[in-house]
């Protein structure tokens, strides 16, 4: 690895203080699955890598169902994965969670460092759009929180700038007979890149589905939520038949592109199959 | 560029030492202590064989700097044996004869070690999942499995490990 200077700051203040006035050759360290496999392969070159492992206001993870949570950046995907009140209440996140990496790398991890990544497979980008969380940016202006589905810009770009740290997340309450899922498609089933990944959260009201929330990994240069296909659902009961329906204008929403993971049409497909899939898994879940 | 202190535990030693701050865990480790059990495979990630316990989590030791080890206690493979007493997985290892050329052993007895101390009965499908991390090119998984299935008294292999000490 190419040298660079490392500060170690203990709160979020003293992280923006390093962050300030700073250019793109300082990069924040969170997991480090992303950032040091960067550097060590020289995909990226920093002057000075600001490390978070010291700032623990970061690993905040506090709500319930019924307010909503707050889930801050650095808690790690193994988290994700194992705590039970997310598992129970967020599951599509969780699943996104517990798919990433292997162990070694869950533990390292983290929520924030995925989202900020910004790869267009991104696991962790589809539940949280899906559930309409908002990233809480501190910046040098203060904070300000902006929709998850408004966060990426494209491929590995989103809102933030240099000098500002995306701190946590803020997940509104599902409310009553709400549920998700996130399912994905990889040729192994660890240690794998989605070829699409697809969230959905449904929330029903006396048999009918008062929200939708359908959103794609891998398909386009940023996620993207399928609207259409959300639309259709929404004030209708949740038949397999609308489920069909919505799942083939899920498809509408994806500008996938052909690459060595899979084909565009081949991802199409597998937007129609995990779109019916976890609406169905949505469904089951709001109504058990 | 300045050395950073880094003072950390180390299987249960206090340690400290000078780094470069760009120096991941897995070399400090292995060219500053002399701790050669955790290997370099990859160097990104992908296989496991740098694995070690980072205050009792398993992580990948070549992606984590060593100055995120600051305060904070590692394990590796040297430090899971007690007073040159190994320990029961490690036992196991010996006995089916899983290693072949040994390069993922440290790592995968890390994991193994990381899943027995969170769920002493784990399944076959645990024990699969635990040790997914850890590429071993001579394909030795099944005796990996069978061992530590043995150990956690969950495998078929279990109930001849059991005669056999009775014996």
């Amino acid at each position: 690895m190419r040298r660079f200077e490392l500060v170690t700051p203990a709160s979020i203040d003293e992280c923006l203080r390093a962050l300030k006035g700073r250019g793109p050759e300082v990069k924040v360290l969170a997991g480090g699955t992303d950032l040091i496999a960067q550097l060590k392969v020289g995909m990226l070159r920093v002057a000075t890598v600001v490390d978070l492992s010291g700032v623990s206001d970061l690993r905040m993870l506090d709500g319930d169902a019924q307010h909503g949570f707050r889930i801050g950046a650095a808690v790690t995907a193994r988290t994700l994965e194992r705590d039970s009140r997310l598992r129970a209440a967020l599951p599509s996140l969780s699943e996104s969670g517990a798919l990433v990496g292997s162990i070694q790398i869950r533990n390292l991890a983290t929520l924030g460092g995925n989202i900020c990544n910004a790869a267009p497979s991104a696991d962790m980008a589809p539940p949280l759009i899906a559930l309409d969380a908002e990233a809480v940016i501190a910046g040098s202006g203060g904070r300000r929180k902006v929709p998850m589905a408004s966060f990426f810009k494209d491929v590995r770009q989103t809102v933030l700038a240099p000098d500002d740290l995306l701190v946590e997340f803020a997940v509104p309450p599902t409310g009553p007979r709400s549920g998700g899922a996130y399912l994905r498609h990889t040729p192994r089933r660890e240690l794998d890149i989605a070829v699409v990944g697809v969230a959905s959260q449904v929330s029903l009201t006396d048999g009918v589905c008062r929200k939708a929330r359908i959103a794609l990994a891998a398909v386009a240069p940023v996620p993207v939520r399928a609207t259409a296909a959300e639309q259709a659902l929404e004030g209708q009961p949740l038949t397999p038949q609308a489920i069909t329906r919505a799942a083939d204008l899920a498809v509408e929403a994806a500008r996938p592109i052909t690459d060595q993971r899979g084909s565009a049409e081949f991802r199409r497909h597998l937007v129609r199959v995990l779109t019916r899939r976890t609406l169905t898994i949505a469904l089951e879940r709001a109504t058990a | 560029m300045a050395k950073q202190l880094l003072s950390f535990t180390v299987n249960g030693e206090r340690i400290e030492t000078l780094v470069q701050p760009y120096l991941t865990l897995l070399d400090a480790l292995r060219e500053d202590l002399g701790l050669t059990g955790p290997k370099e495979g990859c160097g990104t990630g992908d296989c496991g064989a740098c694995s070690v316990h980072l205050d009792g989590q398993l992580v990948a030791s070549c992606l984590v700097l060593a100055m995120q080890a600051r305060g904070r206690s590692v394990t590796t493979i040297e430090g899971l044996a007690r007073g040159g007493v190994l320990i029961p997985v490690q036992e196991a290892f010996v006995r089916h004869g899983v290693p072949q050329c040994g390069f993922c052993i440290p790592g995968v007895l890390m994991s193994a070690a990381a899943l027995l101390a969170e769920n002493s009965k784990p399944t076959e499908d645990d024990i699969r999942y635990a040790i997914a991390g850890n590429l071993c090119r001579c394909t030795g998984y099944t005796k990996m499995i069978e061992a530590i299935a043995e150990v956690a008294g969950t495998g078929a292999a279990s109930a001849t490990g059991a005669a056999s000490a009775k014996g």
